[in-house]
């Protein structure tokens, strides 16, 4: 049993790391993070540094691609608190590589050159993941789409997005690549509560060619949710991320902050909580690596895992979040530091890709005996 | 036992929500149900409606303008206020300055500030809590220094709410190093625009600016502002916290978000489902809504036991953390309830208008910023683990 990353793995997630700590603080992040939604010249850096291509294979112009490459570069990314578009390239690239037919832009994608989105989402209660209204017709050659994408991150940044439908015969979905700047598509962009953008899409008679379709007709659910599963692992990671750099700050403001002339960390009653928070941590970290060992198993058993990774880093990050804050006092809920943006983005990891029930609710369901 | 209110009380509630309907003005109404940011004008509009009446100072006597309520007046106030959706009374001047200067200030103090309270002429804020000085409230260093007829105050106040709206701030100051920490403090009122006091904003997490740090260089006070006497402000400051801690509870404030969350439950999507027929949410609905009930009573308990008026002692911590415990779940809850709807950030939607309801936000599109804002619930007034404290040591007598 072995639980440690190869050698040039670990270089990689040291080099995220130091330029993370040195051209990524979080006074720099947050000048973008809630202006632009990102920044371009920085996504060029990172890409230079590999970090898009080991979250692909080599047949596509990667040099990874593997689950532990994905949580490897995610949790680095999420100690950062790293806004740029990386979520929506994963996905979107692993959609793009369902069909040989994107393979140009698929690589322009793995290059940095081209950011994707994965417009799926519709207004909905809950995390409803394939009910769409949003309706793709032949048209000629081509298709035209007619509908509305919802909350959709970086949708304003995305040179492609990936845009699911549903297309004759019955309820089949089908995944099209359209241009961001394609004819009858509008974006409503705003900003995000943890930083970055999102944007809702409307689809008046977009027209595309017949060559959009991305992998077979009536095959976009399969696809959306293959994109999805690498999303979850990414998300998954990057909170785990979030949490230890999160308790580290805890941890010292414990161990320097004075009050009835004492490091407040000497009381018992704060030590237990800390305690706590390290435990479940820890027990996040498992989930993921459950989520990394199942990945590759077939879609139910990884399914499976990722709902229990979600669910776990879903209660954690709630838990890690408030008792960060609160162990923090009043100083934990200021803009200054940047354990309040890790917090805000920790929450809202929640809140992407179905929250804590929605997962729990999977678990159950795919735990059933067929 | 009688958990019923008596006739009495029934026509007071009828006559408050009267009131409450004819003079609580819509928009006021609908910026507090969507939590949105009020102006100082919002704020200061309300506290002159409820001046007006008459009803403004709920703690104070009869003598000096006070309502003359009964505890279980004050409770039906406070509920049916914040179930219509009512502002906050800014409690700085009203419900904490007050109540100290009626019991310790003397007559000339008396006269001079409690009317200009009431009347609006002045805006309070509190400077108690210290960069070094928070939960170890006593360690305030801000230091003030006898010189003839002034003292020359220096330092530093910290998590000042609203204290950029504010002429006057009401100081815990060190006027004596030696000895027990606790008995070397002054209370003390400072005029904000003299020469010395400078205000500078903090930031919070969600982007918004309610707190200040509040800096004092060399600032000449008058002696005739101490309040009580010299080295004694511990006790007025412990006596005004327990007025700070009255309604901390806050079940008001709780049943009209819980009536929200309820209502987003039961909203039903384009293919009508609804949140209430999710098993696991209902489950949580249904928890903090048992803890919410349960609350209530407590409360009550808590009251009916404080016989006469005044200002729980112990018990009021136990309200504290049970009753922001239950508000935070609440509003985490109606965070939790928008889905992926909660992520969007339209700052414009916080201010007075502008339309919120295309990203499916149920109308309540800050449900995020106000989860992040109300973890300061947990913190502030005595953060929760020193309302634990509280209760292992006058209580529990551990």
């Amino acid at each position: 049993m072995d639980f440690t990353h190869d050698e040039e793995w670990r270089i990689l997630a040291e080099t995220i790391r130091r330029f993370i700590a040195d051209r990524y603080t979080i006074e720099t992040r947050n000048r973008f993070a809630y202006g632009a939604g990102w920044n371009p010249e920085l996504w060029a850096e990172f890409c230079r540094l590999g970090i898009v291509g080991a979250l692909f294979g080599e047949p596509i112009g990667g040099f990874g691609g593997r689950a532990s490459d994905i949580a490897l570069v995610f949790e680095e990314l999420g100690r950062g608190v790293v806004v740029e578009p990386f979520l929506g390239v994963l996905m979107g690239g692993r959609a793009l590589a369902a069909s040989s037919e994107h393979y140009g832009l698929l690589q322009s994608v793995v290059a940095g050159d081209v950011i994707a989105a994965l417009a799926h989402d519709e207004l909905s209660s809950g995390y409803a993941d394939m009910d769409l209204d949003t309706v793709a017709e032949r048209h000629g050659d081509g298709w035209r789409l007619n509908g509305a994408k919802l909350v959709v991150s970086h949708a304003e940044a995305a040179g492609i997005l990936l845009i699911s439908a549903r297309t004759e015969p019955g309820d089949s979905i089908s995944l099209f690549a359209v241009p961001g700047d394609a004819a009858g598509l509008s974006i409503r962009g705003y900003p995000n509560i943890d930083g970055g953008r999102s944007g809702n899409i409307t689809l008046t008679d977009v027209d595309v060619a017949g060559s959009a379709l991305v992998g077979d007709e009536g095959a976009g659910a399969a696809i959306v949710r293959e994109a999805q599963a690498a999303g979850l692992l990414a998300l998954c990671a990057e909170a785990l991320g979030i949490m230890t750099v999160m308790k580290d700050a805890t941890l010292d403001y414990l161990r320097t902050r004075i009050q009835f002339d004492v490091p407040i960390g000497k009381f018992q009653a704060l030590q237990h909580r800390m305690a706590v928070v390290l435990v479940e941590i820890e027990q996040a970290r498992s989930a993921v690596i459950n989520a990394v060992a199942a990945f590759p198993a077939d879609p139910r058993v990884r399914d499976r895992a990722l709902s229990a990774a979600k669910v776990t880093v879903g209660r954690t990050g709630t838990l890690v979040a408030e008792e960060a804050i609160q162990l923090h006092g009043g100083v934990g809920m200021t803009w200054e530091l940047a354990l309040s943006h890790q917090a805000k983005r920790l929450i809202m990891i929640d809140h992407q890709l179905g929250d804590e029930d929605h997962h729990l609710r999977r678990f159950i369901v795919l735990g059933k005996a067929a | 036992m009688d958990l019923t209110f008596s006739p009495a009380e029934e026509a007071f509630r009828e006559e408050v929500r009267k009131f409450l309907k004819d003079e609580l003005p819509p928009e006021l109404a609908e910026k507090v149900a969507r939590h949105r940011s009020l102006t100082k004008s919002d704020m200061e509009r309300w506290h002159a409606i409820l001046n007006a009446k008459g009803w403004l100072a709920s703690h104070w006597p009869v003598e000096w303008g006070g309502t003359g309520w009964s505890v279980v007046e004050r409770f039906i106030f406070e509920q049916e206020a914040a179930l219509a959706h009512a502002p906050r009374i800014v409690p700085f001047g009203v419900n904490m300055l007050g109540p100290v200067l009626v019991r310790f200030g003397s007559d000339a103090q008396k006269q001079h500030w409690l009317p200009r309270i009431l009347d609006g002429s002045d805006w309070w804020c509190q400077g108690y809590s210290e960069p070094g000085a928070g939960s170890d409230l006593a360690g305030v260093k801000t230091t003030a220094r006898r010189e003839g007829d002034v003292y020359v105050v220096n330092g530093q106040k910290t998590w000042t709410t609203l204290g950029h709206f504010a002429n006057m701030i009401f100081c815990l100051v060190r006027t004596n190093s030696s000895g027990k920490k606790q008995d070397g403090i002054s209370f003390l009122l400072i005029d904000m625009r003299s020469p010395g006091v400078e205000v500078r904003p903090i930031v919070t997490i969600e982007g918004l600016h309610e707190v200040n740090e509040i800096f004092f260089t060399d600032v000449r006070v008058p002696v005739e502002n101490l309040v009580g006497e010299e080295n004694c402000g511990w006790t007025y400051a412990k006596y005004l916290l327990t007025y700070e801690r009255t309604n901390i509870a806050g079940i008001g404030f709780s049943t009209a978000d819980f009536e929200t969350l309820r209502r987003i439950a039961h909203v039903p999507d384009r293919r009508g489902r609804r949140l209430i027929d999710d098993p696991l949410f209902a489950a949580r609905l249904a928890r903090v809504e048992i803890d919410l009930e349960n609350l209530k009573t407590t409360n009550l308990r808590v009251l009916a036991a404080v016989a006469g008026g005044g200002a729980p002692g112990a018990e009021s911590s136990m309200l504290k953390i049970k009753g922001t415990e239950v508000r935070q779940e609440i509003i985490s809850l109606t965070r939790r309830a928008l889905g992926r709807y909660a992520r969007p950030y339209l700052r414009e939607a916080l201010e007075a208008e502008g339309d919120d309801s295309s990203i499916g936000s149920l109308g309540q599109p800050a449900a995020a910023a106000h989860y992040f804002n109300a973890r300061k619930l947990s913190i502030y007034g005595g953060s929760n683990e020193i309302q634990k404290n509280i209760i292992s040591r006058s209580i529990l007598e551990l």
